[in-house]
Parts: C-alpha cells; structure tokens; sequence
C-alpha cells in the first residue's frame, strides 16, 4: 500500500480549492495541511477536537493560587506567627496578590506544556522535512497531505491534486 | 534585490504600504538583514553601547563592595534613583505585553509590525527593573530571603510587605513574558531555520524551532494559547504595575498613600513604554529598510494613544493636587506647595512640560505625520516620566510629616551611572536581539497582508 501524498501550491487559494474537492469524496482522507500563516478557511476543512489548553490552564493556575494562598496562611497563621501592627494574623486581602500573580504565571506555564503536549513537539526531524521544497511550508509555499483508501484511490488522488493546481505531489514514505 | 519589498506610501492598504506584499516578499523583507552583515551602524552603536555595559558592570560592583552609601540616600530620603529606575524600566517593560495582549484581544491587526519587537523590549527592560531592588536591599546577598524555603532559621517572608509582592509580582511576569513572547516566535524560528546557510544557525533556530512544521493543527494549538495567555496578559500587567503603585500606596507617607496611584502607575507604564516603542520602532524601520512594514500610519495612531495617555496622566496629577487640597490635611497641602516651589521645582515643571504640555502638540495631524516630532516627544516622554518616578521619590521623603526632619537628596556620580549606563546596556541587549531573532512577526506580517488584498 502507498503512502500518503503531499501535494505542494503556490499560494493559500489554490490549497483551499483542493481541499474542498477532496472533503466531498469519501474514499481520501485529508489529514493535515501547512502553512506559513494561521489561514482560517482550512480550519473549518480539518475539523479538529475541541482543545484541552484552556481547561488545563483553569486548573493549574487555580490549584497553583489556592497553594500559595495556603502556604502564606500556613506560615503566616500556624508556624511563624507576628503580629504586625495589629493586623490580623490571616491578613486575607494582601495574601490574595501573590496567588494572582503566580496563578496566571503557573497557567501560562501550564499551557505552554498542555500545547507540546497536543502538538507533539518538540519533535526535531519529521518525514516530511526529507521531502525537497518542505522547507518553503515556513515561508511562502502551502501545502496538502492526504491518504487514499487503496493504490488506486491513491494514483486518483494524485491526479484530482494534480488538476487542482499543485505543482508538485510527492508520496511520503515512513523513515 | 527585485523581491524585497518595496515601499510606496500612496499604496491604498491602511497597514502595509506597499502594493504588494507577497509572502516571500515579506520573509525576505524580514530575514535578509539577517543574514546580510551587520553595517556599519550597527557596529559603531554596538561599540557605543558596549562601554556603557562596562560602567554599569563597575557600578553595581562598586555598590556591592561599598554599599548604597555610594549614592545621594541619606536617613530621611531613604530612597533613590535605583527606586525611581526600577518603576521607570518595569514601567516600559510593562508596555510591550500590554500593548502585544491588548492589540491582540481587540482584534487591531496592525499590532503584527511592532508585536515582535515590544515583547523584546518587556523582557529586557524588565530584566533590569528586577536587578534595581536587589541593588537598593543593600545587603544583596541576601535578596533570597525574599522566596520562601525551608531554612535553618525557621523563617518566612512577610507576606505583608511590598517587597515580598514586587518579588513575586517581577518573577511571575517576567517568566511568563518571555513564555509569550516565545509562544509567538516559534513559527518565525522555522522560517529561520529553513532559510539560514550556516550549520550553527540551522542547529540551534531549529532546535528553538521544536521542529515546527506549519501544520494546521499546530497553528490552531499556538492560536489558542496565545490569545488565552494574551486575555490573561492584560490583567498580570495591570496588577503588576498595581502592585509597583502599591510599594508607595500602602506606605503612609503623604503623597503617597493615595488610591489612585495603582491605575495612575498603569497608564504612566503604558504610556512611557509606548514612547519607547516609537523610538525602537524608528530605528528598526530606518536600520532594516522596513518602511512598508511599520507605516507611518503606526506612527499616527501611537501618536493618537500618546496624546490620550499624557491627558489621562495630566487629570492624574490634578487629582493628586487636588485630593491634597480637598483632604484638608497641613501636610498633603504643604507637600503640593513643595512640589511647585521646594528644591525640586524646576524639576517638577520639567516634568509637567515633558509628560503634559509637550505631548498637546499631537492634536495636530501634521506633528502626528513627522517622524522627526514623534520622536522628540517620545524621548521627552520617557525624560518626563523618569523625573515623575524620581519626583515621588524625592518629595515625598524630603518632605514628611517632621520638619525637622526634612533633608534633599544630594545626587552623586554613582546616582548618574544608575541613571546612564542602564540604558546603554538595555541598547546593548536590543542591537543583539535584532541581529539574532525576526525584529518583526513574519507570520503575523503575511496574515496582515493576505487580510489587505496585497499578498
């Protein structure tokens, strides 16, 4: 069985048309495509799971909040005990700054680890890295990766990419 | 080269101008002073800056060995140009994730030229506000003191002081802007990886790249998280400055212990890192040739929140001056008076001139439209907002509740290197950052343009 193929195009328009022709068939599946830029129109055409970023930086930067606040309680109320000038012991409204400011720090932490967690990166080499003219993905070129269910969807799929204006359909073999 | 972008300022699209402004155009545009040497510009500022990192270096060792003695505190003005630096750096570095966050979260999309940059100038800037009070503790080497860990002594922090807050306040936002401002240059260090020739730069852009590959599926990751981080950006910011406010609001000083001083700190942050950015904006257009990149219509509207922040700063003061007549009290009211006439008077006006009167002349769309103004009045800006931070410092304390107590601070030569040689350093830092690392969001550029009809 052949691998997936990579279709190239010289721009985002060209890329988006042959999505749209490839989503109506149901024998080839797109599985992803690249871009140098975020475009918006393809991500309705790859529908993705709802994403856990922002869950997982709710409850790291609350339990991260409650922590420090427990921690300043604790010290403040239970294990070093001063009184300074009177205040009460569990002085609560000054204890709530560094919760705030550690909370939004461990969120954001949390999120940058929640998206090499999703995305999978770090990952340094990628099959698709080996493929001459990949590396213009980051630059200025668009490109297409889909799957065929058999050989001969697969040499259909070639020629439907090939028709929809790409320059160049490579077939990905894994390393 | 033919497909490097080419400026035209009739072009019709608001934010680039240029007719034309492909992607390829505007990764070259970007990336091509990279790889291209340096120029002679570059390195006489290097070697202008680079002595002034050496007096900063003798000057914190100096401090170190002899202590803040060194400088003009004495017991009443116990205070000084560290204090005032550090509200004056962490206020500009304040505004580079303000502005990134909040041009972000209100969809204005010509934050894509100077996004990049701004960030760059929040981690510097903040990198050398945080070195301020660990200078002023006088006692450094126990600046760890501040973090609570478990130790021999049985101790804590106290959690209710200013100092202990500013730590946390300086950590938190420092970390988490050099995560932001990472989230978003991960894509533009693939483009470097792939374009750069030079073995080194292809192993270490790649590996800061994480092997980003432009997938769609990335993109929409790093999407969510940067607009999540951006809507928790806003409020760090603000509480940070707050908290900054807070080191002089919860004291009980007159002059100090005012309500207003959190917000008023705020806008005061926003508005001298906006002047800085006017002024790292023209010297990395002028020195990279990135005239269709950053317009003069992004000249025009930081122009616009100038003027709206120098009226917001002008009602601050008057509030200020206000409250300390209405409140009644001998010593608020004589503190104004002391402000207008006392030993720092010329000072004062210097200020209200540089941060008030100065920045009117913005009304005008033609000051607006010469960069030759903007930049005058960004420099006097960031001048009057550091005589604002010195100015709390000093009048307050000259001028407490004990007149037998009040004494002026006698600026000495070490004050001078505080005042100096920190910017040096900071042009340092930043003549290294735009030969190594995109001055200018490549991706976010291309988005902008494709949205202009230019592409």
């Amino acid at each position: 069985m052949s691998g997936p193929l990579l279709a190239e195009f010289p721009d985002a328009a060209t890329l988006i048309g042959a999505a749209r022709s490839l989503k109506v068939r149901s024998d080839c599946g797109l599985l992803d495509a690249f871009a140098p830029f975020p475009v918006e129109d393809l991500e309705q055409l790859i529908p993705a799971r709802r994403s856990a970023t922002p869950v997982t930086m709710l409850l790291a930067g609350f339990s991260t909040a409650v922590f420090a606040f427990a921690l300043q309680w604790y010290s403040a109320v239970v294990d070093y005990p001063i009184n300074s000038g009177g205040r009460p012991l569990n002085s609560w409204p000054v204890f709530l700054l560094v919760p705030f400011e550690v909370g939004i720090f461990a969120a954001a932490l949390a999120g940058f680890i929640a998206l090499l967690w999703s995305t999978g990166l770090p990952k340094l080499h990628n099959p698709l890295f080996d493929i001459p003219g990949f590396e213009r993905a980051s630059q200025d070129h668009y490109f297409l990766l889909a799957r065929g269910e058999s050989d001969e969807t697969t040499l259909e799929l070639r020629h439907l990419l090939r028709t929809a204006g790409a320059t160049r359909v490579t077939e990905v073999r894994a390393p | 080269m033919s497909d490097v972008l080419e400026p035209n300022a009739a072009a019709p699209a608001p934010w680039v101008s240029a007719y034309r402004a492909s992607d390829v155009e505007i990764t070259q545009a970007v990336t091509a002073p990279l790889f291209a040497s340096p120029g002679k510009f570059w390195w006489i500022a290097l070697l202008v800056s680079a002595p002034f990192v050496a007096w900063l270096v003798a000057a914190l060792v100096w401090v170190f060995y002899e202590g803040i003695g060194v400088w003009g505190v004495n017991s009443t003005v116990v205070w000084g140009v560290a204090i005032a630096d550090y509200v004056w750096w962490i206020g500009i570095g304040n505004a580079g994730t303000l502005i990134s966050a909040m041009l972000l979260l209100t969809r204005q999309r010509w934050r894509a030229s100077i996004n990049r940059f701004a960030e760059a100038m929040t981690l510097f800037a903040v990198a050398i506000a945080g070195l301020m009070p660990i200078v002023h503790l006088g006692r450094p080497i126990y600046a760890y003191w501040l973090a609570p860990y478990p130790n021999t002594m049985s101790l804590w922090p106290q959690w209710r002081s200013a100092l202990v807050w500013d730590f946390w306040a300086i950590i938190s936002y420092l970390l988490f802007s050099i995560l932001f401002w990472y989230v978003s240059l991960i894509p533009d260090l693939a483009t470097m990886r792939d374009r750069t020739r030079s073995r080194t730069g292809q192993l270490l852009y790649g590996a800061f790249a994480l092997g980003w590959s432009g997938s769609l599926r990335h993109w929409r990751a790093l999407r969510i998280l940067h607009t999540t981080m951006a809507a928790l950006g806003v409020p760090l910011v603000c509480s940070v400055h707050s908290i900054v406010g807070l080191d002089f609001a919860a004291s009980l000083m007159p002059g100090w212990q005012e309500s207003i001083f959190p917000p008023y700190f705020v806008v005061g942050a926003m508005y001298s890192g906006f002047a800085m950015v006017v002024v790292l904006a023209l010297a990395i257009r002028w020195g990279f040739g990135l005239q269709a990149i950053i317009t003069r219509k992004h000249f025009d509207v930081i122009g616009r929140v100038l003027l709206m922040s120098s009226i917001v700063m002008g009602y601050s003061y008057a509030t200020e001056w206000f409250m300390g007549w209405y409140g009644g009290a001998r010593s608020d009211r004589s503190l104004v008076a002391f402000e207008f006439t006392g030993t720092y008077a010329p000072l004062f006006w210097a200020l209200l001139t540089c941060n008030v009167v100065l920045p009117q002349a913005l009304w005008f769309p033609r000051v607006r439209r010469s960069l030759a103004a903007l930049f005058a009045i960004a420099i006097a800006i960031n001048i009057g907002m550091w005589l604002e931070r010195i100015l709390i410092v000093w009048n307050t304390l000259s001028h407490g509740y004990m007149p037998s107590l009040w004494r002026v601070f006698h600026f000495t030569i070490w004050d001078l290197a505080f005042v100096i040689a920190p910017l040096g350093f900071f042009a340092f830092l930043f003549l290294i950052f735009v030969r190594l690392i995109p001055a200018v969001s490549m991706f976010d550029m291309r988005e902008l343009a494709h949205r202009e009809n230019v592409a």
